[in-house]
């Protein structure tokens, strides 16, 4: 197996990141996202399977209404980018590992229970606060909106804290 | 007239920007939960500086911009505030990050750089979204908010001038990275490529 390359300077990925943000809001006038790929994805495979639920949901129903076609929204096309991106970035670099990533103390099926169950939590407060670090903290951080910041105070906040617990699961 | 925002731009160049995206969370090590982990024990403070410096870029760009009439802000997607949903959301993701690994743009780093956990982590996401969906009616008084929450930024709520806003951000920026660094020089270090081999 080959050797890693090391990590970008934070700086620089934070100037490459700063750039691609910005040049998104030149183009097209809005920021990136993440969050919204998961939120558009999950209301077309509920109106597939569960269509008269997904039209008492007003929450999926809005979205449909914006967005009813998966592949005409902008964020299916960022995503697919980002992975892309993620995939020649690691292969290039060499440090694409199919692993499990876990701290020693954690077995392999409790890494998938805590993954699953902090998916669910971060699903959760995505869709409450209508964005995740990257469409609400970097893209509204970016136009100095104030939701950004005070999403990104409480994110902070709340992982620092868990962490003084959670820590012994990523050593 | 200003030049920007284009707007109305080929769907290519999403993808293009999404690929940028994406290559530079990997090459900055954000894909690895153990890496975003570290910086909640305020070992590696990777995700501080490359989320402040990426913020601090894009908005002095942004309004610098504005300024010369290149930009007209107006026309940008600004959110609108909603208070208590924006602060609880953001101690959820917070708490997800804590016992996850991921949030939702680097778990898609993650899964593409040869991660299976974030497999787990995309469908619990899933999972909290139709969560999310079936109480979403319960949820609306949240979401009922005054009109000046609308695009509401910094400079409303504290009256201060944007150049001030953006110097204060970059006095904040420039403080966490020095502080950063230093905590980084006690115990254990930044996480490198090679560490998370072993």
């Amino acid at each position: 197996m080959n050797l890693p390359k090391n990590f970008l300077p934070p700086l620089l990925s934070g100037i490459g990141l700063g750039l691609t943000l910005l040049a998104m809001f030149l183009l097209t006038a809005h920021g990136l996202g993440a969050y919204g790929v998961f939120k558009n994805s999950a209301a077309q495979f509920s109106q597939m399977i569960a269509t008269e639920w997904t039209a008492q949901t007003p929450f999926f129903v809005l979205l449909l209404e914006k967005s009813p076609h998966l592949f005409d929204a902008w964020i299916i096309w960022q995503m697919i980018g980002v992975a892309l991106g993620a995939l020649l970035a690691s292969l290039l670099f060499q440090r694409f590992r199919f692993k499990i990533e876990r701290g020693t103390a954690l077995s392999v099926s409790n890494r998938f229970v805590y993954a699953l169950l902090g998916g669910v939590l971060t699903g959760f407060g995505s869709a409450l606060a209508q964005g995740c670090s990257s469409g609400l903290g970097l893209s509204g951080g970016a136009v100095l909106a104030v939701g950004a910041f005070i999403f990104l105070v409480s994110f902070f906040a709340a992982g620092l804290l868990l962490a003084l617990y959670t820590k012994r699961y990523w050593l | 007239m200003t030049t920007f925002p284009l707007q109305n731009v080929s769907l290519w160049w999403v993808l293009l920007l999404g690929i940028s995206f994406g290559f530079w969370l990997e090459v900055s090590g954000l894909g690895s939960p153990r890496k975003l982990n570290a910086q909640l024990t305020l070992r590696d403070w990777t995700v501080f500086k490359v989320m402040f410096t990426t913020i601090v870029v894009a908005a002095t760009a942004i309004y610098g911009l504005q300024f010369y009439e290149y930009l007209d802000v107006e026309l940008l997607k600004i959110p609108t505030v909603f208070y208590w949903a924006m602060g609880i959301g953001g101690l959820f993701v917070g708490c997800g990050l804590a016992i996850g690994g991921y949030c939702p743009g680097t778990s898609i780093v993650g899964l593409f750089s040869g991660r299976l956990d974030a497999l787990a982590f995309i469908g619990g996401v899933f999972g909290g979204v139709y969560l999310f969906a079936a109480c979403s009616k319960l949820l609306e008084p949240l979401y009922d908010v005054p009109e000046n929450h609308i695009r509401q930024t910094l400079m409303e709520v504290t009256g201060l001038p944007v150049s001030l806003i953006i110097l204060i951000l970059i006095g904040i920026a420039v403080t966490g990275y020095f502080v950063g660094t230093w905590f980084e020089t006690q115990h254990h270090g930044v996480i490198h490529a090679e560490d998370l081999d072993k």
